[in-house]
């Protein structure tokens, strides 16, 4: 409790030093709009329902995305981790496409795609893909041996083994695998948007920046932040826990 | 002979050097006899009963089960580990369950499970998750585990190493209960002389680097052998001389080992 109380004190008190800032300055609305200008814009967006279209196309790709590069990173990580040959190939360069902003894709997905839709999901799949492949791999490389020990001793072996034990033993990673592809992607949804077509938060970003509307800009990006942190907190980060605690692997706190 | 150890070797490679860990283990053990392997740690004890369980392969020899070789893990011999290994995302009643559930009709493999887990006393347990049951509890859901698929043999490595004293005493009681009941073979490894006398009709005495038989003690304390005070001394201190020198022999070793490097 005392810490939600903390964290209202200081947001009010960011507000306050905002709001005060720009109106002793007098900053023109074009360089840092105020909070009540922000607020306005917010106010609009949700009655004229523009930002609701937004969110909602935003977070469609944003799912569409996320779901086929959870399977594609489950399906690579599997194999890597069981295939000694794939991992010293394909698992290097797995390794070195993700030291690659998934953005710089745009340019080449757009010739591929065109400039619609396709090309952000695309963009999308790839941010997530590759960080969903890493832990997934190493999910299935750190089953304890114990386990698989345990298993064998009771007749289980071959697929049996596999989909009965060594898989859901590595759920915890990827679990956290699932969490970072969703962050991963959702700044490439971002990225991409800005650079792309919308509708979506990006886009609607882009377009009030080249009319000059500070103060829309500022609310999506309020919008994005609230948006990643709701998501991040309510869900990933409860499913997580969960899944630490039922698996034994939380740490006493 | 039910289950005959025939002339295991065991050697691994350390670093280019070989280390021979078991050295021709010869030993003959009868249908219902509860044997302990009892040594110094690096006696190739665990190793010795990972080649029963048929998790690792010997360098030479062979192991037989009814006149079977072994040669890979299978259901006729359930295993205990010292963690209890039960699997965290299967409720108790499922971790119980699981070498069941190919052989019988899910009411059926449950109901088994449900009477296993009864007899370690677990039966308000079945619908917990592993990790809402202390050291103890779980290792008896891992016994109940390996009883229930009706193994002919229960082998059984440091099963009780990981807990605390008391706990110990009380699933030495209860061990000791469920194999008067069942009459299972089980081959029981530990460093532990008190727990080896308590429990066991026979004691594999074990010597070190390499593992080889020291002595095979058949025990003719009349059970419950708690009773029995003098006869566990007397048979305590036998043992203690026995390995004394062998952990004599580890200490100069290692001294040897670090003198040299």
């Amino acid at each position: 409790m005392q810490q939600t109380i903390k964290r209202t004190i200081f947001f009010a008190l960011l507000l306050i030093i905002w709001q005060g800032a720009v109106r002793i300055f007098d900053i023109s609305p074009a360089l840092m709009p105020a909070p009540t200008d922000v607020y306005e814009a917010l106010a609009k967006g949700f009655s004229d329902k523009t930002l609701i279209y937004d969110i909602l196309a935003s977070l469609r790709r944003l799912a569409i995305g996320l779901s086929l590069a959870i399977v594609i990173g489950v399906g690579l990580g599997i194999l890597l981790a069981k295939n000694k040959s794939a991992d010293e190939t394909l698992g290097t360069l797995i390794l070195a496409l993700q030291s690659v902003p998934s953005i710089v894709w745009l340019p080449i997905a757009i010739m591929w795609f065109g400039l619609n839709e396709k090309a952000v999901t695309f963009i999308v799949i790839l941010g997530a893909t590759l960080v969903m492949t890493i832990n997934m791999r190493m999910g299935i490389k750190n089953v304890s041996p114990l386990y698989i020990k345990a298993a064998q001793t009771m007749g289980s072996g071959g697929l049996d083994l596999f989909f009965k034990v060594i898989f859901p033993a590595s759920i915890p990673y990827a679990v956290t695998g699932a969490r970072l592809g969703w962050a991963f992607a959702w700044r490439a949804l971002m990225a991409g948007e800005l650079l792309s077509s919308g509708p979506g938060l990006g886009y609607t970003l882009k377009f009030a920046s080249d009319f000059g509307n500070m103060s829309l800009v500022i609310a999506i990006m309020i919008i994005i932040g609230v948006i990643g942190t709701i998501v991040d907190i309510t869900f990933f980060q409860r499913v997580e826990k969960n899944v630490m605690r039922r698996w034994g692997l939380e740490t006493s706190n | 002979m039910f289950l005959h150890i025939n002339e295991v070797n065991k050697q691994f490679l350390n670093q280019k050097e070989v280390s021979t860990v078991l050295s021709d283990i010869n030993l003959e053990i009868k249908e219902g006899e509860f044997v302990s392997i009892l040594g110094p740690s690096g006696c190739g004890k665990s190793t010795l009963l990972s080649i029963v369980a048929g998790l690792t392969k010997p360098s030479s020899g062979e192991v037989l089960l009814n006149g079977q070789p072994i040669t890979k893990p299978g259901r006729d011999r359930g295993m205990v580990f010292q963690q209890p290994a039960l699997f965290p995302w299967m409720t108790v009643e499922e971790n119980v369950m699981f070498p069941l559930r190919k052989e019988m009709k899910k009411k059926e493999a449950k109901e088994t499970a449900h009477q296993f887990l009864k007899m370690v006393q677990l039966s308000n347990y079945t619908k917990h998750s592993p990790h809402e049951l202390s050291g103890g509890m779980q290792q008896r859901v891992a016994i109940a585990r390996a009883l229930s698929m009706n193994p002919k043999v229960l082998l059984m490595d440091e099963p009780f190493g990981a807990l605390d004293e008391q706990t110990r005493s009380r699933l030495h009681t209860e061990l000791e209960k469920i194999w008067l009941e069942t009459r299972k073979t089980i081959l029981f490894v530990t460093h532990s002389i008190s727990e080896s006398i308590k429990l066991s009709d026979r004691i594999v005495v074990m010597g070190t680097r390499p593992g080889v038989v020291l002595e095979d003690i058949h025990v003719k304390i009349p059970r419950p052998r708690a009773n029995h005070p003098q006869m566990v001394t007397k048979l305590e201190e036998k043992i203690m001389g026995l390995l004394q020198s062998e952990i004599d022999k580890v200490v100069k070793e290692e001294l040897a080992y670090a003198a040299n490097n």
